[in-house]
């Protein structure tokens, strides 16, 4: 609702004047950010060891990358004999998310097929700050965190591994799985914010109005309204995706989240993260998100990232996850299997 | 807005009013909305009645799980323990005339439905609510209309919309709030909600329907804090006939009224999945 007509007329007026490049604009001059995004990049959030300092790939770099992306999804796309059995226990040594027990094939995939650019160069990662293109150092407390939680990770074994340790086991309770698991956020900060690209789903739907802008996240159905012109909730009001307000400086929207609950969709960040987000419209087909993030529970020092959002005709689908969520309780149910088989055999 | 497209708003509202006595301005011309165009149907809305609880016109009930007692229906275990908290509240109903018009296998559907409410109601398992049940949850929505695009989110589940201003043809497979497909008639915005699943409901009540339903809503704006909403719903399979919802939705005026989160999957865990704890908690 706009109820304040004038302060919309000084904008358009500021807006007019300001006689910026040719990108769609609502009638009130404001940059139309609205639209259906695909934001799947090959580019990963933190740059490869093997690109050193480099913060660019060359031609030839991203060529060689996107080629073995195809091949890759090719390969991955093969039919599988339609008669073959169950995996052995204990997994069939292929690796990925599915702990070795075949999961997702390529036809599931959908994380890019292109290294993003920007002014015409390739880059070897989101993060541009730090200059080295990676995350910088993680707190002490932090990397403890990371630590106790990569404990919760084995290859599969097909055995009730965890009750050889002391202490509670990566299985034990609903509660201890991830949140994506859980149906609660989609995973790799897809949701954000930071939004970041993810190896599916990644289609985000922006609704703008003068005085909220919606971003819609396909996984899980997660739709962020960004209060335009607003203070934040009081400090008592926790979101999943934080509280999320925005202004206009020049052609940029520029959202500020803060109110986080204690898990926030980027992995280890705590309620303290503070998020800044840039929006700009660089044409009628694309727009760059770059953003800045804070948690001095987690990081020593702010880090900032960008990558472009190309317009998509495909649609945001609906993503259904807890009403079809028979994975989690199969989880579980089969953790209670494997330590009632320890059981059994170790009173044999 | 051409004045054919008014006197057709003007006559719906006027359908509606002789039913449900809402105090519907005729004359009301609503603000327009980003682009000039249509009428500024953006803010957070919310239902005021007891349309969740049971679509169709009931008295007072004990409970919304009921069982034989010795004297008439008592409530059920799942619902003994918090008393009048489930109870169902009265209502004159929001169904045009009162009774849905079921087929009589729909009809017995529907009693057995009621009969095993808590384990049927998808409600109780946090599912996405469905069209038009999302309308009438318990809680806000808000509405964002942009100059050339519509989007609904709901606080219940944090449920939203699949909205598209012009018709991509039939939905690719069905889901749980549908593909809509927007249009006006004068200030009146129509969605027209098509491939959505049969695993919704109504309301508290069993009410239900198939995954050949299809729902076209209507909201139009009656006063600066008001929306006239209604709902046609054809479902050859499960109804005789096509039948209709209505009911005034209504701002929320607080200064600082926002949605929040209400991601009740989490709130659920310890009733879908809590008995295969290592250490189960009693059930």
């Amino acid at each position: 609702m706009n109820r304040h007509p004038l302060s919309a007329f000084l904008l358009a007026a500021v807006l007019a004047t300001a006689a910026a490049a040719d990108i769609p604009r609502t009638a009130d001059g404001t940059p139309d950010l609205s639209g259906y995004y695909d934001v799947a990049t090959l580019t990963p959030v933190d740059r490869p060891q093997i690109f050193g300092d480099n913060a660019f790939l060359t031609v030839e770099q991203a060529k060689e990358i996107e080629e073995r992306a195809a091949r890759a999804m090719a390969e991955g796309s093969a039919d599988q004999p339609p008669d073959r059995g169950a995996p052995p226990v204990g997994g069939d040594g292929s690796p990925g998310a599915a702990g070795n027990v075949g999961g997702y094939d390529s036809f599931w995939i959908d994380n890019g097929e292109r290294n993003f650019e920007i002014d015409g160069k390739f880059r070897t990662s989101i993060v541009y700050d730090p200059p080295n293109g990676r995350r910088p150092a993680m707190t002490p407390a932090a990397q403890e965190r990371a630590k106790a939680r990569r404990s919760f990770w084995r290859e599969n074994t097909g055995t009730a591994w965890w009750l050889e340790n002391d202490g509670p086991g990566p299985y034990d309770d609903v509660e201890l799985r991830p949140l994506a698991e859980r149906c609660l956020l989609g995973f790799s900060s897809t949701g954000g914010p930071p939004m970041m690209p993810a190896l599916y789903n990644n289609h985000k739907r922006i609704v703008q109005t003068p005085d909220h802008i919606m971003i819609l996240t396909e996984m899980v159905h997660d739709a962020r309204i960004v209060r335009m012109n607003a203070d934040h909730a009081p400090g008592e009001v926790r979101r999943w995706l934080g509280d999320s307000v925005g202004h206009w400086e020049g052609d940029t929207l520029v959202v500020d989240t803060t109110n986080f609950n204690d898990t926030p969709a980027l992995g280890l960040a705590t309620r303290d993260l503070h998020v800044v987000e840039r929006f700009k419209r660089l044409d009628e087909e694309t727009l760059l998100y770059s953003f800045t993030v804070e948690d001095p529970n987690v990081w020593e020092a702010p880090w900032s990232g960008e990558y472009p959002w190309p317009a998509t005709d495909e649609p945001v689908y609906e993503y259904a996850c807890h009403e079809g969520n028979y994975s989690l309780g199969n989880i579980l149910r089969g953790a209670r299997r494997l330590e009632a088989e320890a059981l059994a055999a170790g009173a044999e | 807005m051409g004045s054919a497209g008014r006197g057709l708003a003007c006559a719906l509202i006027a359908g509606v009013a002789s039913w449900g006595g809402v105090a519907d301005d005729e004359g009301y011309v609503a603000p327009r909305g980003p682009g000039g165009v249509h009428p500024d149907l953006n803010g957070i809305w919310q239902a005021l009645n007891e349309a969740n609880y049971d679509i169709e016109r009931h008295m007072a009930r004990p409970s919304m799980g009921l069982r034989d007692g010795p004297h008439g229906p008592v409530p059920d275990l799942k619902t003994l323990y918090i008393g009048a908290v489930a109870s169902v509240p009265p209502s004159l109903g929001v169904v045009e005339g009162g009774k849905i018009p079921y087929t009589p296998e729909a009809l017995a559907k529907r009693d057995e439905n009621r009969a095993h409410w808590a384990e049927r109601d998808p409600e109780v398992k946090c599912f996405l609510p469905g069209v038009p049940r999302a309308t009438y949850m318990p809680q806000p929505f808000q509405i964002i209309q942009g100059e050339n695009a519509l989007e609904i989110v709901y606080q219940w589940a944090g449920a939203n919309r699949n909205i598209y201003s012009e018709d991509p043809g039939p939905a690719p497979v069905d889901s749980w709030m549908g593909q809509s497909v927007a249009s006006w008639y004068g200030d009146t915005l129509a969605l027209t909600v098509t491939g959505l699943n049969e695993m919704t409901w109504f309301d508290r009540a069993g009410n239900h329907h198939s995954n050949q339903m299809k729902v076209v809503e209507r909201y139009t704006p009656t006063g600066p804090n008001h929306l006239h909403y209604e709902a046609t719903i054809e479902d050859p399979e499960t109804f005789t006939e096509p039948w209709k919802i209505s009911m005034p939705l209504y701002r929320r005026m607080e200064q600082n009224a926002m949605l929040l989160d209400f991601k009740c999957v989490a709130f659920v865990e310890e009733l879908m999945y809590g008995e295969w704890r290592r250490n189960p908690l009693p059930r």
